[in-house]
């Protein structure tokens, strides 16, 4: 099933049959260069792929909103349905979830979701920013704390490591301490989620219209309480 | 100047993005506006019957992209008004049939000639969507004031701006004031601080409309429709003109209110 198709001195490209498609691997290097590279060799073999459903595993490339959503426009002039974009840059993998890809083959376990954003770092030892509006569909994935300064609108989620930090609504789905850790917390200006999760409990809010307040959620003897945030 | 791509979209499908379509359409045609409406729904058109030109069709967008005829053949002129244009979706293709790169390339063609193209989006976030939205310069998303519309409508914000083609702009359709004051119905006050988008338009729920569709004649014509100053209103907010929002309860209750959210960002 595997064929390696690459050329001497050019970037070289690798497709193999997975249970989900075809993967293409690509080398690093200069982005223009591969991208050109791959077209042509897309070209080449257009009857083969044309109707295909695609991973590309971009290496380490670091790359924007502009750039994976032309490569997707142009895969599907070719009739390629680009589903996944797999790569060890979070700019990157942000990029590709935003664009609304998959950013790894098969749903992840805990640890494979550490390795992949970046190895080597403790669960709860380093935080993400996201200074934005998280709409239904967006899903974040870290393994440490997640901060987020906007709403987190209902359909949208958020998976962390460590603590959830929503400086905003929280309407969606949080869960905090997603590998165990039963002492994360999740806290938002007003907690209104459509489900939260902190370890291996799970909680679901009743839809209540209370005014907005801040509040910090977390364990106690096994079960998912909210509590006023009162800083006296 | 070279005109100006809009896309209507809104991810759930029986809002009103067609109707929004020929009427806005209709609003800036008889503004003496050159106007061009597309039908991006490729195998499920309908702005053809909506405008009444179903039975005048030769050539469709599938034709022109495939280069089976000239431009000039597959724009139909309305009938009622000189200034309006339709190209109307093939019915016998689908989506795949036309990528985003022949829409840039027909609306790039078509600004030179039109002050306003306007895509009709189909519903959904696949590749129809991504065609329509390709070319735009401004997407206008339509939804309802209902929990279902409004979480299609912040998963299709999300993805225009995942495609930096936002900021989109948002049109609130077939509000019932009656129920909003019973508080049966969310309120445009929920929907806009959910959403948090800037807001084009309000149009409260009208009969005029159906009656409007069904008989070919967007309702903008309609003198008398409410609904149809609405769309008028909101094709003079399209060319920059500040038009205050339509009182929808006769006390002007929430009104105030709503103005007061719009002045201060939506937000």
């Amino acid at each position: 099933m595997e064929s390696d198709i690459g050329i001497a001195e050019k970037p070289k490209i690798q497709i193999k049959g997975i249970r989900e498609g075809l993967l293409i691997i690509l080398e690093d290097g200069d982005w223009q260069k591969v991208h050109d590279f791959l077209l042509e060799q897309i070209d080449q073999q257009a009857e083969f792929l044309c109707g295909a459903r695609v991973a590309l595993d971009v290496g380490s490339q670091v790359l924007k909103a502009a750039d994976l959503g032309q490569l997707r426009n142009q895969l599907s002039d070719r009739k390629i349905t680009l589903w996944a974009v797999i790569s060890d840059s979070p700019t990157t993998q942000q990029t590709a979830q935003t664009l609304g890809m998959e950013i790894q083959l098969t749903k992840a376990k805990p640890e494979q979701t550490e390795q992949s954003i970046s190895p080597g770092i403790q669960s709860g030892e380093q935080a993400i920013l996201l200074h934005r509006t998280l709409r239904s569909g967006f899903s974040i994935q870290f393994p440490g704390h997640v901060v987020v300064i906007g709403d987190v609108n209902p359909g949208a989620e958020i998976i962390a490591g460590g603590n959830i930090v929503i400086w905003g609504r929280l309407r969606g789905m949080a869960h905090a301490g997603a590998e165990g850790n039963k002492e994360a917390i999740i806290c938002a200006l007003d907690v209104m989620p459509t489900q939260l999760r902190i370890a291996d409990q799970i909680s679901i809010t009743p839809q209540q219209r209370k005014k907005a307040q801040p509040e910090i959620v977390r364990l106690r003897d096994g079960s998912v309480i909210a509590e006023l945030w009162n800083p006296k | 100047m070279p005109g100006k791509v809009i896309t209507i979209t809104s991810g759930k499908g029986g809002v009103g993005k067609t109707t929004a379509c020929a009427n806005l359409g209709a609003a800036l045609a008889s503004d003496g506006l050159k106007v061009v409406c597309i039908d991006a729904d490729i195998g499920l058109r309908n702005l053809d019957v909506v405008l009444g030109l179903e039975n005048r069709i030769v050539y469709d967008l599938v034709d022109l992209i495939e280069g089976r005829c000239r431009t000039r053949q597959a724009l139909i002129r309305d009938k009622r008004l000189p200034e309006l244009y339709l190209i109307p979706a093939a019915q016998t293709r689908d989506k795949s049939a036309v990528s985003p790169s022949d829409m840039i390339k027909l609306c790039d063609e078509l600004r030179g000639e039109f002050d306003w193209v306007i895509i009709d989006s189909p519903a959904g976030i696949e590749r129809g969507f991504r065609n329509a939205i390709a070319p735009t310069d401004m997407a206008l998303v339509v939804t309802n004031p209902e929990v279902a519309a409004v979480r299609d409508a912040d998963r299709i914000i999300g993805l225009i701006e995942a495609e930096e083609k936002g900021p989109a702009r948002l049109l609130i359709n077939r509000i019932k004031p009656n129920m909003v004051k019973r508080g049966e119905m969310l309120s445009p006050e929920d929907v806009i601080e959910l959403l948090a988008i800037e807001l084009i338009g309000l149009v409260p729920e009208d009969e005029n409309v159906l009656t409007g569709t069904n008989r070919g004649a967007p309702v903008v014509l309609n003198g008398k429709s409410r609904a149809g100053q609405a769309f008028r209103n909101i094709a003079q907010r399209l060319r920059g003109e500040k038009v205050p929002f339509l009182a929808l309860d006769e006390n002007g209750g929430f009104l105030g209110k709503l103005t007061r959210m719009i002045r201060t960002g939506g937000r």
